[in-house]
């Protein structure tokens, strides 16, 4: 099939992109961010989504499917651009997908979509609201794309949509909310709160998006792999120190000693468990990962290993 | 702090028919290491400051889902730590009675931490389901914050029940075992119940006893299990039906409360 991923030059992108190739599909992608050293077979357009380019690009290829990953998760580009980035570029997806004949649209969205509170279950489904909002407003543009996306599935039946809430990801490859949050060799934690976080190695994120290219299953799915783990376990298997500091002192540290600019709503994510229930993705496409949560993170722990002075 | 590890909690921990991973950590953050600490710290009170009495241990199914569903006595959650030491220690494979814990907890930075590691989790609907689901022993106190802040006079009473847990049963298939506690009233013989001062700590109320403190004085405790009933249905009859239903479990739990007021004044 011939299979176009807006956001390709991304980490997961590129492992989506390379097992796809594998499988024999033929691969485009779209991306601002170049790709140095794609691999052969792999066509990449250094255009914006949003921009006339990018529709040029879906007139020409007439892609079978759309792997959708062109977002900014992280919270440091401004939330104004984010959410032009987020929700424009969604919405260029759906009206080219529409126009062009495509048959199926995967939306890669995140499992933060829940939010993070003392009061919310652990292991979400589907069918829950955006709860966390409120406490963390930043998280908006992710949300609404992800609930404009689900929109398609009512609003354009002409196409098959799959909304995917992945868990966060852990791998060599270092990417993710994660990933950098645990990089320093001492990680910051808030005194007397262990959440429990749930991760998936990187290889088996891309997996899973392969395996939605290939069920094609219909509807909004959470995507996890292994159990999830409590964030100091997450220090120690990585081999770092945790440093707990009372939640006053870690607010304050904030944008400085080599600690992020963080709004205060992400303290709520180091604080609160987010946890979501796979069962529906696990049974729409028989997915099952193949790393554990112990391996992944020892191959974090490989790839970037703390060096003592 | 690492709290010295009792060489019959390690043995009963690792007895435990619960899926923990390699790290030693189950699905729901319930961790091997600190239950193991945390039950040492309850066999201390549990084997040595209180006198505690389990009637009817055998009733409490050895494996499967179930719900433990009794009454609530003392002004704070002593019943809770006294069902879960006697499926802890009285059973062979031991059991983790796993409660619902108030919200309010939650928000606590320590406590939340140390509850969830200890298997106890925020008393949601969802939590509770998923936990019976995944055939483990529910602990509910259908009374809930109303049946801890009995004062001493009302300590053989019994507030109102919620219908949320029978419903709960009927839609999990789950057996109710229902359980009575004597005791608390002793321990913790409240006189009054401080809510502004509650309010202000952020918890429902303080109870306060003659000594001000609630600190529970080392009398005798029972816990009476009675034998599992199964109601027929699926969580979606009309009220009337529910009640009924909640109306037999209260009435057995008011029973063996009679029974254990008896013995404990030395009647019959």
């Amino acid at each position: 099939m011939r299979v176009l991923i807006p956001g390709i030059s991304g980490m997961i992108g590129q492992g989506v992109a390379l097992l796809l190739r594998d499988e024999g599909h033929e691969v485009y992608g779209i991306d601002r961010r170049p790709w140095p050293d794609a691999p052969k077979g792999i066509e990449i357009f250094e255009v914006d989504l949003r921009k006339r380019a990018a529709e040029d690009v879906f007139r020409k290829i007439r892609p079978q499917v759309v792997v959708h990953m062109a977002t900014v998760t992280h919270l440091l580009e401004k939330s104004d651009e984010r959410y032009r980035i987020n929700l424009g570029g969604t919405r260029a997806v759906v009206e080219h997908a529409k126009k062009y004949g495509v048959e199926h649209v995967i939306f890669v969205g995140r499992h933060t979509y829940y939010g993070a509170a003392p009061d919310s279950p652990l292991y979400h489904t589907e069918d829950e609201p955006p709860m966390g909002l409120a406490s963390f407003p930043e998280l908006a543009d992710l949300v609404a794309s992800d609930l404009y996306a689900g929109s398609a599935l009512w609003r354009h039946r002409e196409f098959a949509t799959s909304v995917l809430r992945l868990c966060y990801t852990l791998g060599p490859a270092g990417h993710g909310t994660l990933g950098t949050f645990v990089r320093g060799p001492r990680v910051p934690t808030i005194l007397g709160h262990d959440p429990l976080f749930q991760f998936m190695h990187e290889l088996d994120v891309a997996r899973a998006i392969a395996v939605t290219v290939e069920k094609r299953p219909v509807g909004v799915f959470n995507v996890a792999g292994p159990q999830p783990v409590p964030l100091s376990i997450i220090i120690k298997e990585t081999g770092r120190t945790a440093v707990a500091l009372p939640e006053f002192v870690f607010s304050a540290a904030l944008g400085r000693f080599g600690l992020p600019r963080l709004p205060a709503g992400a303290l709520q994510h180091i604080k609160y468990p987010i946890t979501i229930d796979a069962s529906a993705f696990r049974k729409a496409t028989g997915f099952v990962h193949d790393i554990d949560e112990l391996r992944t993170m020892h191959d974090y722990r490989e790839a970037f290993p703390v060096v003592s002075r | 702090m690492q709290i010295p590890v009792d060489a019959e909690v390690q043995r009963r921990v690792m007895e435990l028919e619960v899926p923990f991973n390699e790290s030693g950590v189950d699905p729901y953050g319930l961790s091997r290491a600190h239950l193991a600490q945390s039950m040492t710290l309850l066999k201390l009170a549990y084997r040595h400051y209180f006198k505690v009495e389990v009637h009817g241990m055998e009733n409490v199914p050895a494996r499967g889902r179930a719900m433990i569903v009794g009454n609530h006595s003392g002004g704070f959650a002593l019943d809770a730590g006294c069902v879960i030491a006697s499926t802890f220690f009285e059973m062979n494979p031991p059991r983790l009675a796993q409660g619902m814990a108030e919200k309010f907890i939650a928000k606590f930075p320590i406590a939340a931490m140390w509850a969830t590691r200890a298997g106890q989790l925020t008393g949601l609907p969802e939590n509770a389901a998923r936990l019976l689901e995944d055939d483990r022993l529910l602990m509910v106190f259908p009374e809930g914050a109303r049946g801890t802040a009995k004062l001493y006079k009302e300590r053989y009473s019994l507030v109102n029940f919620g219908t949320g847990f029978m419903r709960l049963a009927l839609r999990t298939r789950s057996p109710i075992v229902p359980m009575a506690f004597l005791g608390g009233g002793e321990a913790v013989p409240t006189v009054f119940n401080a809510v502004s001062l509650g309010k202000l700590l952020g918890v429902p109320y303080i109870p306060v006893t003659p000594w001000l403190f609630a600190i529970p004085l080392p009398v005798q405790l029972d816990v009476y299990y009675g034998e599992p009933i199964q109601f027929e249905g699926d969580g979606s009859e009309e009220d009337d039906v529910v009640n009924g239903y909640v109306e037999q479990v209260k009435e057995r739990i008011a029973a063996m409360l009679e029974v254990g007021r008896r013995r404990r004044k030395g009647e019959a």
